[in-house]
């Protein structure tokens, strides 16, 4: 308990500073924000003056990033450049992010551990290679490469999947952008799960289960397996912020409503509130992903509970 | 509250999709499902028409609004909620207003519905997008005042009503601008000239989302961000372009390419942007249903005229003899854009196919003979471009090449600005090199194009008197015909002083899905109100 409060007090600075760090960034980003709202348009003076001014963009850094952070602890993310309210904005959005990471996430995991168990119970075996070769070549190809062609090959010449959009709901929508996006996390599960069994398998503590005379299933299912898994949940946690970065493409390709967009548009746009209060909630997401992650291990094994 | 009535509308956009979705769904939506269709949107950014410029946001408006004046397919204007538009002077117009048109919420279209929106649009503490286009109106100053020297805020103005503009009475609007415009009734054709409903003004915000207009299609429940926008046909509609169709879903794409991909999956009925790279196979796969429309947007070669390495005429001439459009436009566009020897887009009224004469055919030989008499050019060369599509550095990549083979100016470098950034480098003259000028029609006229770019304050810093006159002519001329002319003869001094080279009109490509007929996309409409579904 004195751990878990421990780690959140450390959230703290921790918050403090990547929001900082990311308002920085944006605001030092090159261009101005305002004139290009109009495209090759002119924009006259007192327009230019009147927004420059609702958005505080003629004070200097750190006097925007303190407004910014007292309106925002009194829940008030500001407003985009449109004049839509943020927290509005990131409402309807997180849903649609939640629900393609939590798909990627299953997909990883099960097919994930899956390919690596069969894998390493069958080391060099056609399986095993097959698994190495599919995996390598899921880790060497760019995501939106794996998108456009699962969209075109499943979605449209096979329509096995919707090529596009939310209009079908969960999970029917989500699925084939959770495989596409979960891709390159579960190459990584497939190959440190079977890389981890073979060499637990080869332990003695395995070895002395076995000549115990337990049965093959439970010596891999209960000694094994368990311990080959610590690994993999430390990557799991960490791989949801690659989740996040790579939910940028994914929605983009799926045209999936959701954060990653919401991101790419507003770092383009240098919607410094937007990209800021995303963030926060991100950093704040991760921070406990990767306290429960340290919690899991303790459930692992013992042995780390105790130290 | 709010999450309850968001989930309750996806909820509803759920049931609507999945029932014309194919399969013979139970008749749960009656006949309005079955006569609707979608089309592919961009997020707009606003639906207010005083407020967005936006390709995206017209789209939807056109469909929402009646203005006042449209331009037929042959670019003349032809009048829509005006029953006609008149001046003796071309200063004091007089809009007369067909009476019986109503807004979607049931209140009268009068002369006060135009004032107020075009009053609320002119009037600077509102900032919004359209504001300059009331520059010309008599009173524009006092509702946009200067900030002081060294002041980066303006003084609150004093009024928010345009001197310039007098309801006369319910259908008469009278107009006085602060000079002589003969393409007055061409430039009401633009949305941001439509008219706003009282009831609008309430609440200003709550209308950008949920616009209330005089057009033959209404919004049916709020745009959902990044969703949708659903339009159903206004029953109490009495202008002259009755919906054909019971309802129109805009479906929102963040990518051209996924909106493509749908098109073929027969998920959205229409798109008016297929993706370049795509279009090859588009026509085969559409056949007839592939449509390719001319527009008036153009790209140019802009010259900082302020930089004495620039300053000689010949030296620009020889660059634009230099350049072989056609190759590149085949190379780069699939050889869908046109090539183009004139200032001004070839639907534009006025406009000659050969106005700039030899000096816009490619001509290596004539070109380097040109080039040795102004002098050459020493030093290196920068090219500017923005890295808004990856198009951009293509075309330019290959102007640099032919510079180089045909001039022999070896050191060319590329300037790739962010989006965000070239604009106001450009506005700054902190460019020192030939650079891309693109220009998006905003009514067929000549003086959109050569006034705005050409005329004074231009980004390539270059002046003239004689075509600066010419113009002021032009816009005063008693008739549209008796000022063309009049523009002929300004764009003819442009192209002999070659500050900016034409380069090229570019095309859109669209296309449809077999559930629908009756498509007349043109360069000023996607025309929504023609489409009727099969």
């Amino acid at each position: 308990m004195r751990y878990a409060l421990h780690r959140l007090l450390q959230a703290v600075p921790v918050f403090f500073v990547t929001t900082f760090l990311i308002y920085a960034m944006v605001f030092a980003l090159p261009g101005d924000p305002i004139l290009a709202l109009a495209g090759d348009k002119p924009l006259p003076d007192e327009v230019l003056y009147t927004l420059r001014e609702r958005y505080n963009l003629n004070d200097p850094l750190l006097v925007q990033y303190g407004l910014y952070m007292l309106h925002a602890v009194q829940g008030d993310l500001g407003q985009t450049f449109t004049g839509q309210p943020v927290s509005e904005l990131l409402q309807g959005r997180w849903g649609v992010t939640a629900q393609l990471a939590v798909t990627a996430w299953i997909f990883e995991l099960v097919v994930g551990i899956g390919l690596g168990v069969i894998a390493g119970l069958r080391r060099g075996g056609i399986t095993d290679t097959a698994v190495l070769a599919g995996t390598t070549f899921v880790i060497a190809v760019p995501v939106f490469v794996i998108g456009y062609t699962a969209q075109i090959m499943l979605g449209l010449n096979l329509s096995l999947f919707p090529t596009a959009g939310v209009d079908e709901g969960w999970p029917v929508s989500y699925l084939l952008p959770g495989m596409v996006l979960g891709s390159f996390g579960l190459a990584y599960v497939a190959r440190l799960t079977r890389t981890s069994l073979i060499e637990n398998m080869r332990a003695d503590y395995v070895r002395t289960a076995r000549a115990k005379g337990l049965r093959r299933r439970r010596v891999i299912g209960r000694h094994a397996l368990r311990n080959s898994l610590i690994p993999v949940v430390t990557f799991l946690g960490v791989d949801f912020g690659n989740l996040m970065a790579g939910a940028v493409v994914t929605e983009g390709i799926f045209n999936l409503p959701g954060i990653g967009q919401q991101v790419f548009q507003s770092i383009q746009l240098q919607e410094g509130p937007v990209v800021v209060g995303i963030v926060t909630v991100l950093v704040m997401i991760f921070i406990l992903v990767n306290l429960l992650v340290d919690l899991l291990y303790g459930v692992l094994d013992p042995r780390i509970r105790r130290g | 509250m709010t999450r309850t009535r968001g989930s309750a509308v996806l909820l509803a956009t759920m049931l609507a999709v999945s029932a014309c979705g194919g399969s013979p769904a139970p008749d749960t939506g009656g006949q309005q499902s079955a006569k609707e269709f979608s089309v592919a949107l961009t997020e707009p950014d606003h639906l207010t028409p005083g407020n967005t410029s936006s390709n995206y946001s017209i789209t939807v408006l056109q469909a929402l609004f009646d203005t006042l004046v449209v331009i037929d397919p042959k670019g003349q204007p032809q009048m829509r909620a005006a029953e006609s538009v008149t001046s003796d002077d071309q200063k004091v117009w007089t809009i007369k207003i067909k009476p019986g048109q109503k807004f979607h919420n049931g209140e009268p279209v009068t002369a006060g519905s135009f004032a107020d929106a075009w009053n609320a649009a002119a009037y600077g503490p509102n900032a919004w997008t359209n504001n300059y286009y009331f520059e010309n109106v008599e009173g524009f100053d006092e509702l946009n005042p200067e900030a002081p020297e060294g002041s980066d805020t303006a003084p609150k103005p004093k009024t928010d009503k345009l001197s310039g503009l007098k309801v006369v009475d319910d259908t008469t609007l009278q107009v006085t601008l602060s000079a002589p415009f003969s393409q007055f009734p061409i430039t009401l054709a633009y949305t941001g000239f439509a008219p706003m409903p009282k009831a609008a003004f309430t609440d200003l915000a709550a209308y950008d989302v949920k616009p209330i207009g005089n057009g033959p299609f209404a919004l049916d429940g709020e745009w959902v961000r990044n969703r949708q926008i659903k339009l159903k046909k206004f029953d109490g509609y009495a202008g002259p372009r009755p919906a054909k169709s019971a309802a129109v879903n805009f479906k929102i794409y963040e990518s051209r390419d996924t909106a493509y991909v749908d098109l073929r999956a027969s998920k959205v009925d229409l798109i008016q942007a297929i993706p370049p790279a795509s279009a090859g196979e588009a026509k085969r796969l559409l056949g007839d249903r592939f449509v390719a429309t001319p527009s008036g947007t153009m790209d140019y070669l802009g010259f900082p005229n302020f930089d004495k390495r620039f300053q000689n005429a010949d030296l620009r001439k020889a660059i634009s003899m230099a350049i072989d459009r056609q190759a590149i436009v085949d190379a780069v566009f699939n050889g869908t854009f046109k090539p183009m020897s004139s200032l001004v887009a070839p639907l534009v009224p006025g406009y000659r196919e050969n106005a700039c004469g030899e000096t816009c055919v490619f001509d290596k030989a004539k070109a380097k003979a040109l080039f040795d008499k102004a002098g050459g050019f020493s030093g290196t060369m920068n090219l500017y471009f923005s890295n808004a599509d990856p198009s951009y550095e293509q075309w330019m990549t290959a102007v640099a090449n032919q510079l180089k083979d045909n001039l022999g100016i070896t050191d060319i470098q590329f300037r790739k600005i962010p989006a965000a950034d070239y604009l106001s480098t450009l506005r700054e003259h902190k460019q020192d090199g030939p650079y891309r000028n693109n220009w998006v029609m905003d009514y067929p006229s000549p003086q959109n194009y050569l006034e705005t770019m050409w005329g004074e304050g231009n980004r390539m810093g270059w002046k003239n008197k004689e075509f600066n006159d010419l113009i002021d002519q032009a816009n005063s001329a008693a008739t549209m015909e008796a000022s063309i002319p009049l523009y002929q003869k300004a764009e003819d001094i442009a192209l002999s002083e070659m500050p900016m080279i034409p380069l090229w009109n570019w095309q859109d490509q669209g296309g449809y899905s077999d559930k629908i007929s009756g498509v007349q996309i043109d360069a000023y409409s996607p025309n929504l109100d023609t489409i009727t579904v099969k």
